[in-house]
């Protein structure tokens, strides 16, 4: 499925501190885990995550450090910072927020068929 | 993997790495990190069974295209496209601590000749009441230090080559010393004018060449630095103007007057400093940033040609005559110095393989304007020269004026020939750079021959 650009643009933001919010990670592995989250449908261009992660890391929600990683070579690390936590959860109200006007819509329009997958209509969250 | 395949692999990565290098927001440390994921996308691509060669096809494919990426790094790095000059700056990563090292020992050269400058002091000798012996002697407070800085970065430390400078240096001091020149005279006016141009010239141009005195190319590396240099030193002097003008109200505030420790401290201080912290500009600077003298030069050379062209053509409308007076032979040695100076500058940005431009007939159009004035001007003065007699200043200044006359003529006889398709570039640019020993041999013979010649007058 090709997602709109702008969304994937919006949306890069809250997924990289989400997924550095599980743990240090750094740009290949962040990006297996975008691929594995969204069952293959969010397709990101691999070098454009980096200049996301430089991004972040200026407004310092995330830090980074170099380590030699087990193959040897030169690797960045990326951790998310306090700020960087506070950030997602912020962004987590807004999304959810969005998430649930959507979700209400889309309920009183029969004619539109259901987008995403079953598992993630299971809960809808209260307002904000 | 095999290791001629890992071999092939190695090639194929240089060169991607290479490409990411030349766009100017992907630094060397974001080509590190795109590369390390280039290099795990591959191996997880090998292992699920592709050719080398194919995994890696498809793993640059996935890193995206290289101009969408690189305008993607330059929005979140947009100071990148601004070459920054700070100090050891952008390059810190490839040349670090080389880099770092230089410019130790470029603040401390510049420490050590404003140090230099307010020795004499110690010595009862001061700004004011000897101001003749620092006219005579400015040039030993700081072109020895610059010497050292170039002689340290040229590796020439302990050369014969720089004994022989060392000679030079001593010799120099001798001449602007020992003659017993008549207080206030103009031999020691044009002592104090000419000798920095001699040394410059002569003992800077060999130390920043190191070694390289002989060759044109060398040589043209000299007049790019000097150019430079002096586009430097004015603007480091402007920001040292505004620096004091500042300090002196801000002072004033408080009924604090700083102007005398502005005078014998900051300004002499900050004068010598300054001609060691802006070579060391120019040199860290010069393969980072486009040279400011060939863009001044594009926009003044058509100005000045317009400029005497318009000269020229009201002298012939009005039939006036210039005005024989004191000054006016300077003006017009000023005026080929000038023209010299824009012809220099656009041939040493210029490709001597390409052919003639419409900016070249711009440039015979200014020699041909310029050689024209002057020889109004010095036919003018030649026809009254008995009248006003042979003063040391009057004798200099014809000399410097048949030297760059002699220099701008055979200039436009090349360009000519050149514009004719009867000749290339680089004969332009022989002559100029072989013509740069005259200077500092004419600026030497002022300084040793002209005060005895007129009895130290």
């Amino acid at each position: 499925m090709e997602i709109n650009k702008d969304l994937v643009a919006a949306s890069s933001t809250p997924i990289v501190l989400a997924i550095l919010a599980e743990g240090d990670s750094y740009g290949y592995a962040i990006l297996q885990r975008v691929r594995e989250l969204s069952g293959g449908d969010l397709e990101w261009t691999d070098g454009m995550l980096y200049p996301v992660l430089h991004r972040l890391s200026r407004l310092g929600l995330v830090e980074s450090r170099w380590e030699v990683a087990e193959s040897g070579r030169r690797r960045k690390y990326y951790r998310i910072t306090p700020d960087g936590r506070a950030h997602l959860r912020e962004q987590q109200r807004q999304w959810q927020a969005v998430d649930a006007t959507l979700r209400g819509i889309w309920h009183t329009l029969a004619d539109v068929p259901p987008i995403g997958r079953p598992a993630l209509s299971a809960t809808i969250p209260q307002g904000v | 993997m095999k290791p001629d395949h890992s071999a092939d692999l190695e090639a194929q990565i240089a060169e991607w790495r290479s490409f990411l290098l030349r766009r100017q927001a992907i630094h060397s440390v974001d080509v590190a990190e795109l590369e390390d994921h280039l290099r795990e996308q591959i191996d997880v691509l090998a292992e699920a069974g592709l050719a080398p060669d194919e995994a890696f096809l498809v793993a640059v494919k996935r890193m995206g295209a290289l101009d969408a990426l690189s305008a993607e790094f330059a929005r979140e790095h947009s100071e990148r496209l601004w070459k920054q000059l700070v100090a050891a700056g952008a390059g810190a990563t490839e040349d670090g601590p080389g880099a770092r090292k230089e410019g130790f020992v470029a603040v401390a050269l510049a420490v050590l000749a404003a140090l230099l400058i307010k020795l004499p002091p110690l010595f009862g000798l001061d700004f004011t009441s000897d101001g003749a012996f620092y006219a005579r002697n400015l040039s030993f407070f700081v072109l020895p230090v610059l010497t050292g800085y170039f002689a340290w970065k040229r590796g020439m430390l302990g050369s014969t080559a720089l004994r022989w400078l060392g000679v030079a240096f001593v010799g120099a001091a001798v001449f602007a010393n020992v003659y017993p020149f008549e207080p206030g005279g103009s031999t020691e006016a044009l002592t104090a004018l000419h000798l920095p141009i001699a040394l410059w010239v002569a003992v800077i141009g060999a130390a920043y060449v190191g070694g390289r005195w002989r060759e044109s190319a060398g040589r043209m590396d000299f007049i790019r630095f000097s150019g430079e240099l002096f586009i430097y030193y004015v603007l480091i002097a402007l920001g040292g103007g505004v620096l004091m003008v500042f300090s002196a109200l801000i002072f004033q505030a408080i009924g604090v007057d700083i102007e005398p420790l502005f005078e014998s401290w900051v300004l002499p201080c900050g004068a010598a400093g300054a001609v060691i912290i802006a070579s060391w500009l120019v040199e860290a600077k010069k393969s980072v940033i486009e040279n400011m003298g060939p863009v001044l030069t594009r926009l003044f050379t058509p100005l000045f040609a317009i400029m005497l062209l318009a000269f020229l053509g009201t002298m012939l409308w009005t039939g006036a005559g210039i005005n024989i007076e004191r000054e006016v032979l300077i003006a017009f040695d000023l005026l080929l110095v000038l023209v010299l100076a824009l012809v220099l500058y656009s041939i040493s940005a210029r490709d001597p393989q390409s052919g003639p431009s419409a900016f070249d007939v711009v440039q015979v159009v200014l020699i041909a304007s310029a050689l024209a004035a002057d020889a109004v001007a010095l036919q003018a003065i030649g026809a009254r020269i008995s009248e006003f007699g042979f003063t040391p200043n009057r004798v200099a200044a014809l000399g410097m004026n048949l030297i760059l006359l002699v220099n701008l003529a055979w200039s436009a006889v090349l360009y000519v020939r050149f514009l004719g398709a009867r000749s290339t570039f680089s004969a332009i640019e022989r002559w100029q750079t072989g013509y740069v020993p005259v200077y500092a041999l004419w600026a030497a013979l002022v300084v040793i021959a002209f005060p005895p010649l007129f009895g130290f007058a």
